[in-house]
This record gives C-alpha cells, structure tokens and sequence, in this order.
C-alpha cells in the first residue's frame, strides 16, 4: 500500500459516507460539483496532456444534457403528451426530432454518441488542417456562443431561455424523494470515479505518452511516423464524452437544463477550475473542480452582494502565484521538505 | 515518484472532508419562525444582466420588510430578511430557492422577475411545499398552488392594452418582441384577440435578448405601415429599438408603440427623450394618485436617494411583503398551508389602490392603467379600468381565447 493508494481510498471512503453526512440539500450540491468534476477529468486530458485548449466543453455538457432532458420530459409527460414548454410555446404536435428520445436506450446512447460525433467530426476537420493554440480555442469558443443561440431561438424544440426544468423520474428513481437523490448522488460518484480510472489508464499507456509527445513537440512526431491529428482528436472526443456523460447526470442532480450553462462563461468556469486544481495532474483537476464551485456556494452564500469579486480574487490569486495550480504547490513544497532530495520531477509525470 | 502521490492524494483528501465538516446542517427553526424572529426570503439577481431591474424590487422588498418591523413586526416577531443572488441564471435560482427553504427554514421567499426564473423555481417550491411571492406582470396560463403572482396577468395588462388600442380605432398592428417564453405567449393572446376583432397582424418579429441591431426591423415596421406596434421587447433591447425607430422617423402620432415591459426605471436607460409620448400599459406608475403611494414614493426616496424612480414591479414586491404579513396575521402562524388558507380574500391600500388576493388562483385584482411617456421620464396615465381587474391567468372568461391554455 503506497500512500498515494491510502488516500484514494480515503476519499471513496470519504465519498461513500457523505450521504450520511450532509443533509439531502447539501448531498445535492456535491453532486452538482462532481458532474463537473467529471468535465474536469475531459479537460484535464485534452489541455492539461494533450495541450488543446478547449474553451467549448459547455457544449458537450449541454448534447448530453439535453438527450438526457428530452427522454425524461417525455418519460414525465406520458405517452401522446407533449412537454410542459411546448403546450406554452404553441406546439401542437411532438416534432419528428423528439420522438426517438421517447426510448431510453436511444437517448442514453444519444448522451454518449452525440457530444462524441460532434467533436470527432470538429476534431477531424481543425486538427488535420494544423488547427492549434489560440485558433483552436477560439473556434470552441465560437461553437459554444452559436450553440446558445440556437437553443434559445427554437424555444418549440428546446424550451427556450427556459430550457427544461420539472423532472420527477430518473429511470424509476424518485428525484422528489431523498433516498432518490442518494441514488443519484451514488451514480455519479460512481461515474467520477470510472471516468478518472479510463483517463488513467489513457494517461499511463502508450497512447498517453504518445499524446504528451504531441503537445510538447507536433512537428517531431509527426516526423516518427505517427499522425497527430488522429491522437488529438481521438482524446478531444473522448473529453467529449465525459463532458456529455456529466451534463446528463446534471439534469437529475440539479433538476434543470438550460442554455445559461452551456455558453461561454460556464465553460470558462470549467476551465479556470481545472487549472486552479492543476491541469497536469488528474485528481487535481477534480479537486480543483470542486474547490472552485464549493468557493462558489460559499460566496454566494455568505456574501450575497459582492461574491463574485472574491471568486475572481481567488482566481486571479491562484493563477499568479501557483501557474501549475494547488497540486502545483503540494508538489514544490513536498520537494522543499523532502529529506531524499531527489530531483525535480516535470509535471508531466504520471502518478497514481 | 511514491512520495508524490501522497501530496496529491493528500489534496483530492482534503476537500471533500472540508465539504463534510463545512456542510454539517445547522441547526434551524421550525419554518423560519425561531423564537423572536421570522426570516424571509428575498432571492433576485444581484449580480449578471438582470441585476439592473431585480435589484430595484428587491430594495422595495427591503423597505417593506423596515416599515413592517418599524410596527412591531409580524405576529410579534421581527422579520429578518435573508438575502440570496440569482445571479441572473435559472439553476441558479433552484438552487438558492432550495438553500433558503432547507437551510435557512424561513418562512416564505420573495423573489424572481423573468418567467425562466420563475419555472426554474416551481418544482422547488412544489415539492417543498413552500411559499414563493413572484412580483412581476407575466404571461400566465400557470397557477402553482405554491406560488402567489402579485404582477399582472394577461387579462390585467395585455388585453386592456389591446382593448385600448382597439377604442382608439386601431386596424392594423405589428408585433416585436424579444425570443423567449413571455414574448411569444403574449403574442399567442394578442393574435387570437386581433382574429376575433377584426384587428390585422402586419408582422411578428422576435430577437434574441440583448439584441441592438434594429435597423432591418424597423424598415419592416415602415414598409408595413401599421397603426400600432405591440412591443414585447425586454431588457437593453428597447434602447436600440427605440433609438432605431426614432431615428427611421416612425412617430408617436402615426404609429404608437405600446410597451409591456418598458416602466420608469427602463425610460430612464433609454432616453426619455426616445420614449417620449409612446404608450406603455401597467397597474401603477410613480404618478399614480394615492395616498399609499405618495408615502411610498417618498419613504423610498428617503432609503434610496432622490434620484430612484418607483415602478410597476416594484410596487408588486412592495405589496407582496404585505400581502403576506396580512395573511401570517390572519392565520396566526406563519406555517405555510394555514397562511395559503388565509390569503384569500385580503386587501391591502396599496400603491396602485385597492389589492386584494385571489384565494382561488393566488393571483391579485389590480387596475389597468395605460400611460403615456412624458418628456421628464415619468409615465402619465391616460386610462384607467373602472376598478380593480379580477386575475383570469387562463382567459377562460374570453371567448376568443378558447384553446391557447
């Protein structure tokens, strides 16, 4: 047992004993936080190991929530009833797009297929024409913004600014119900902890080397014989994946999808939160994730008024003392009181 | 390599034990009335694009809250008023409704001011069985058991507005509107109501919230040629929109704009000068003449400064805070179901007259009132209904309005 070991199973432990720890409200929360804990772990293997900054997983987020809100509205309205939002935004018939969602081994292939296909072909198109850094961010970025736009001009198909809210069931789980929610809150704990094991497998094979190698030197790998863009994009869509595996667990954890979390500033947040934690290290990416969106409660809660500036505080702060993140500084002052004095190690390096 | 695992086990180890120890539930009261107190809570946008609009309301809830302690409070007790940000984004809005209802224990929210907030939070309220106050004219077609609507509904805005564009001998209309549920619901109502009337709908433009650029669908306005213009637009739009109409040469006296969403605080962001002389259809304007209002008016310029204008959803959240104390007073308790039980039936003097809750529907009686804007940015009322408008959020009293619930 090594003590990177103990403390990984400390914190299931610890992840384990939190439904009887925190009241339904609070459960609820940190449910909420480990949703985006898993877009973390995407995001810490596109740019953290694969350096493509992605400024658009809100996006994927969204594919994925909203395959997800879609089958459960139509699970809530019953069969030949329409959504809530429709019969107040005048439709009168369920639109062709909808009806396949009414099965729920679609839209949960749709959760996962969906956000994959969008940024495999995205990725396809921008890594082969040597798309890279600032361009690629900006193109994600662009993605998001007119995603956002499009979910807000169909208000018949997607409610709208609205989006959808009102779910009861999910998959014979009681949502009104605390014991409902403890479910919920086990599935994703569950699925955190499965994505952080593939994305360290990813992480620690071949592959993963092959993708550090990418980002540190494009050129020279592509001069071994090997084709970048197929490595790019084959981790952009699996980052995907998680982001949209997340954004279907948030529609029963929270209860509500709607575009306000899927434009440009949730996925910054996303982001900042994964470089606060460390973007090289995958469990400070989830720990950073975390962190940053507790911060957020917190403010919120106990400074109302002016909130938002502590939350920027806190990451201008971070960002400029510690570039790597908190795992960033655990790891410098680990190596200041370290007796063996070994040297340095690179934060690429892979840990368990 | 070992060693290093550590320090990062040791990171991924602290947070969620901090989350534990911090999230701990404190101890609450028993629905918000803890010994000598009764918290309230007031959940607006403080911060995001709404802010300019929500925290208006939510300062006119405050200064309820302030006179209503000044008498001695609410059964005795003191009402303590718990602040929360919907941070003019509707998870967000679930969520804090959530906080102050399991956390914090109180007693009732007040809160919100677009419908997507107010959807948001429906659910929440529901399953708590909780009370929310929500203060602002709306779309209706929703009567939530859980929710009291102390703005108008559609028969108590909309359709005196039309009513009023219809003795003013209007034929032909256009309609604007921003791209959400509001807008397009409203356009569902006004629609019908030209079918049966006779009144022709020239057009029916929408764009995104936060749009500026007018000038495509101001030529669309000139090339038809209606009476009148309904305008559904909200927010920073208006400002654009009414500029771009301005400047096109489209006036007041040809082809009138009526606003629903366009009150005193948003004339002062337009420019009274670009508004001036359009109509506008609300329950209440700072003009309005009476004397609960003039004490209004000035005890909320004494809180806020002298330059603070009041308006119409303002006044609704005003009422809201007393409407509740009234009904707490009648119950005798400030439990949620004995206080729904209680509220029909209670009037207040507010503002903009009499008020009185809709035991049935949870909605208000309230006077329309249509009103002109004046050069100064204030609004001056050119027609009024005889009396208080008895809330129908579903229109069944209308005959045309058959099949839009």
């Amino acid at each position: 047992m090594t003590w990177g070991r103990i403390s990984l199973v400390a914190c299931v432990v610890l992840l384990a004993l939190a439904p009887l720890a925190l009241s339904p409200f609070r459960l609820g929360l940190l449910a909420k936080y480990l949703c985006f804990a898993i877009v973390a772990v995407g995001i810490a293997l596109a740019w953290g190991r694969g350096g493509m900054l992605t400024l658009g997983q809100g996006v994927f987020f969204g594919l994925g929530g909203y395959a997800m809100a879609m089958y459960l509205k139509l699970e809530e309205a019953g069969p030949g009833g329409l959504p809530d939002f429709m019969v107040w935004s005048g439709v009168e018939e369920l639109p062709a797009l909808w009806k396949p969602f009414g099965n729920p081994v679609f839209a949960l292939a749709a959760v996962v297929l969906v956000p994959g296909l969008v940024a495999f072909l995205l990725g396809l198109l921008v890594f082969r024409q040597r798309v890279r850094g600032a361009y690629f961010a900006i193109l994600s970025q662009a993605l998001a913004a007119a995603f956002v736009i499009l979910l807000i001009g169909q208000q018949g198909l997607t409610g709208g600014t609205n989006g959808m809210t009102n779910f009861s069931r999910f998959f014979g789980l009681d949502l009104t119900d605390p014991n409902g929610q403890r479910a919920v809150y086990a599935i994703t704990a569950l699925l955190l902890g499965a994505m952080f094991l593939v994305a360290k497998l990813l992480v620690r094979s071949r592959f993963g080397r092959l993708l550090v190698a990418v980002r540190d030197g494009e050129d020279r790998v592509r001069f071994l014989g090997y084709d970048p863009a197929v490595v790019k994009t084959v981790t952009f869509t699996v980052s995907a994946v998680m982001a949209g595996l997340a954004g279907a667990l948030f529609v029963p954890v929270v209860g509500i999808i709607s575009p306000a979390l899927l434009g440009i500033v949730p996925s910054l947040e996303l982001l900042v939160g994964v470089a606060v934690g460390g973007r090289f290290v995958l469990a400070g990416a989830i720990a950073g994730a975390i962190a940053v969106n507790y911060a957020k409660t917190l403010f919120s809660e106990d400074f109302a008024e002016g909130w938002l500036y502590l939350q920027g505080g806190l990451f201008v702060l971070v960002l400029v003392f510690a570039p790597k993140g908190l795992a960033g500084v655990v790891d410098s002052l680990r190596h200041r009181w370290s007796s063996r004095g070994r040297t340095a190690p690179t934060p690429v390096e892979v840990a368990a | 390599m070992r060693s290093r695992t550590l320090s990062r086990g040791l990171l991924v180890l602290l947070l969620p034990a901090l989350l534990a120890t911090a999230c701990v539930d404190e101890p609450g009261g028993g629905a918000g009335a803890a010994g000598d107190e009764i918290k309230v809570g007031l959940l607006h946008s403080l911060s995001g694009t709404m802010a300019i609009s929500e925290v208006t309301v939510r300062d006119a809830e405050l200064l309820a809250v302030e006179e209503i302690n000044a008498k001695g409070g609410v059964l005795g007790k003191k009402v303590v008023p718990v602040t929360e940000d919907g941070a003019s984004d509707w998870p967000t809005f679930a969520e804090k409704a959530q906080k102050l209802i399991s956390q914090d224990r109180v007693a009732t929210v007040f809160g919100g001011w677009t419908s997507a907030s107010r959807k948001a939070m429906l659910p929440v309220f529901e399953r708590n069985k909780a009370l929310l106050w929500y203060p602002v004219q709306y779309e209706g077609l929703e009567s939530s058991p859980y929710i009291f609507y102390t703005g108008a509904t559609t028969n108590q805005q909309i359709v005196p507005a039309l009513d009023y564009l219809a003795s003013q001998g209007k034929k032909k209309m256009f309609l604007v509107g921003s791209d959400y549920v509001f807008p397009r619901t409203a356009n569902k109502i006004i629609k019908a109501y030209a079918a049966a009337k006779g009144i022709e709908v020239l057009g029916e433009e929408y764009t995104p919230l936060g749009h500026t650029e007018y000038s495509t669908l101001v030529n669309k306005i000139a090339d038809a040629g209606p009476d009148a213009v309904f305008n559904t637009l909200n927010g920073d739009s208006n400002v654009a929109f009414f500029k771009q109409l301005r400047g096109s040469g489209i006036t007041p006296q040809t082809t009138p704009v009526v606003s629903v969403s366009v009150a005193e605080e948003e004339v002062k962001g337009i420019g009274p000068e670009n508004v001036a002389g359009h109509l506008v259809a609300w329950n209440y304007y700072q003009t309005t003449t009476t004397p609960a209002n003039d004490a209004f008016v000035k005890a909320f310029k004494a809180k806020y400064g002298a330059d603070k204008v009041t308006s119409d959803p303002m006044e609704a959240g005003y009422n809201a805070v007393y409407l509740w104390a009234e009904a707490v007073k009648k119950a005798g308790t400030t439990e949620v179901e004995a206080v729904r039980k209680a509220a029909g039936g209670i009037t207040i003097e507010a503002p903009e007259g009499t008020t009185t809750i809709d035991g049935d529907n949870q909605h208000v009686a309230k006077t329309a009132r249509i009103g002109l804007v004046q050069a100064d940015g204030q609004i001056k009322e050119v027609w009024s209904s005889p009396g208080p408008i008895e809330p129908d959020p579903y229109l069944k009293g209308y005959d045309w309005a058959g099949g839009l619930g």
